[in-house]
């Protein structure tokens, strides 16, 4: 890499505290193999990381999991985090965030809250989540509002829940969320094993935008809405994490860093950890981050192509996990020469009551070593 | 529905935003959820006068002093209504 082509700093550093998890849910970005990595950062660790990735200039820090309210830890890294100038957010599924907890974080410095909610009932949301944790998850939502965090609220959308967004979007306003985040599934990980259970049809996607954007004017501003679209209906590919090593900056619970929190599953890369590097070396010189910076890496179709420096080439995560080649194109992208690995996706999810290879999976460390040993076969 | 601002505005900046200077970015930013916005310069400097306490046309005064300008009000003015569109302000 040129020295014109440095790289700017990694405004958002995502610590993925754990992957403990109360919940189990099928759309779980995780790594499938999450039980094998349970080696979790001491509090030592994890201040030195806030205070190396400040120095570089991380202005964002999201405290991520898994479930991160499983560490005890967690009020001495907010406090620490909030001392170093960063904006904190708490991404939670809301399990632990009790009132003790919820006010000392407040007095720790804790700038922002982000619950997940599954659906808007009861059953559906305790069904996809396998937990009984939709009650919990109310009452959690006025404790953020009684707190006076600003509160984002994250619902994972599929083909089991997207024709109930309209009473999905009420009840985020009715909870008096400030933004409403309506993220469609991305096929990795555990929604890529039930990729088949939760691609939606075009149609219902079509009807969940009209609906959406229905709200938007009713809202007037009182709620804003972000409808992340799912790129297997798209022709050309997203710009994944807004560039490799170009943001966002991952550690995982067992320091390994990532330019996304997927990219552990690429083959032929050495990602450093913090235990050895600092963030420093590892954001500027280390091979895993410099390997798909830019635009010098790529191959046909991509590098001739027009648009290279928009799209970056997609995601080289799905890249690999659909064409097992993770320099090629995004097959998302409609030049791409395996393009039909997305259409015939989406033309199985067409076809209504189509046939499922397996029952829904829900993430858990026993399904994780089963589905580990199955692919190491 | 609301009025625009007036010279005697007292504009904050909005809950759930912060505004600092981020030396990395040679620039003030405005952080909330999840997100960052980079000002340009004059942004910047009219957003770190809004406390709250004093009025547009204290702003605009100390503007136009620090800056050796006249007759801002009327971009400052244009500025905090598009500011307050996106919540990065309120009064």
């Amino acid at each position: 890499m040129n020295a014109a082509a440095r790289p700017g700093p990694p405004l958002w550093l995502l610590a993925e505290l754990t992957y403990r998890c109360p919940l189990h849910c099928v759309f779980c970005y995780n790594p499938v193999d999450f039980a094998r990595h349970d080696q979790e950062l001491s509090t030592d660790d994890w201040l030195r990381v806030l205070r190396e990735a400040r120095e570089q200039g991380s202005v964002q820090c999201g405290f991520s999991g898994g479930e991160p309210m499983l560490r005890d830890d967690l009020e001495v890294l907010v406090a620490e985090a909030h001392r170093l100038g960063y904006y904190t957010n708490l991404l939670t599924s809301g399990v632990g965030l009790d009132e003790t907890r919820i006010a000392d974080l407040k007095a720790a410095g804790l700038d922002h809250i982000q619950l997940s909610f599954q659906d808007s009932t009861r059953e559906v949301n305790d069904f996809l989540s396998h937990t009984r944790t939709f009650d919990l998850k109310e009452k959690v939502a006025a404790r953020i509002k009684a707190h006076s965090y600003p509160m984002v609220m994250n619902v994972v959308i599929h083909r089991l829940n997207i024709d109930h967004i309209d009473r999905i979007i009420g009840m985020a306003d009715a909870l008096g969320a400030e933004y409403l985040e309506l993220a469609n599934s991305q096929y990795y990980s555990w929604a890529q094993v039930n990729r088949d259970h939760l691609l939606p049809t075009r149609e219902q996607i079509e009807r969940a935008e009209a609906v959406t954007a229905r709200w938007r004017k009713q809202l007037d501003g009182r709620m804003r809405i972000f409808f992340v679209v799912p790129d297997y209906h798209e022709t050309r590919p997203k710009r994944c994490m807004n560039g490799w090593g170009n943001v966002f900056l991952t550690i995982t619970p067992d320091g390994t860093a990532l330019p996304c929190h997927t990219a552990r599953m690429l083959p032929g890369l050495d990602f450093p950890n913090v235990r050895d590097m600092s963030v420093h070396d590892i954001w500027y010189e280390s091979e895993g981050f410099n390997h798909y910076r830019g635009t010098g890496w790529m191959k046909e179709p991509c590098a001739s192509c027009d648009e290279k420096e928009k799209d970056l080439g997609g995601c080289r995560c799905q890249a690999y996990m659909l064409t097992r080649d993770p320099a090629a194109a995004d097959p998302v992208c409609a030049k791409s020469p395996q393009h039909h690995l997305i259409t015939d996706a989406v033309a199985r999810a067409e076809e209504r009551g189509g046939i499922r290879e397996h029952p829904l999976v829900f993430r858990g460390p026993a399904e994780s070593r089963r589905l580990t040993e199955e692919s190491s076969d | 529905m609301s009025t625009g601002a007036a010279s005697d505005t007292r504009p904050a900046i909005g809950r759930g935003f912060r505004l600092q200077w981020e030396a990395a970015q040679d620039c003030h930013v405005l952080l909330y959820p999840e997100g960052m916005v980079k000002l340009n310069q004059s942004a910047g400097e009219i957003l770190k006068r809004c406390d709250g306490e004093r009025d547009v046309a204290a702003i605009v005064a100390d503007l136009e002093t620090s800056f050796g300008a006249s007759g801002l009000e009327k971009d400052v003015l244009a500025f905090l209504d598009m500011a307050r569109q996106q919540k990065w302000v309120q009064w």
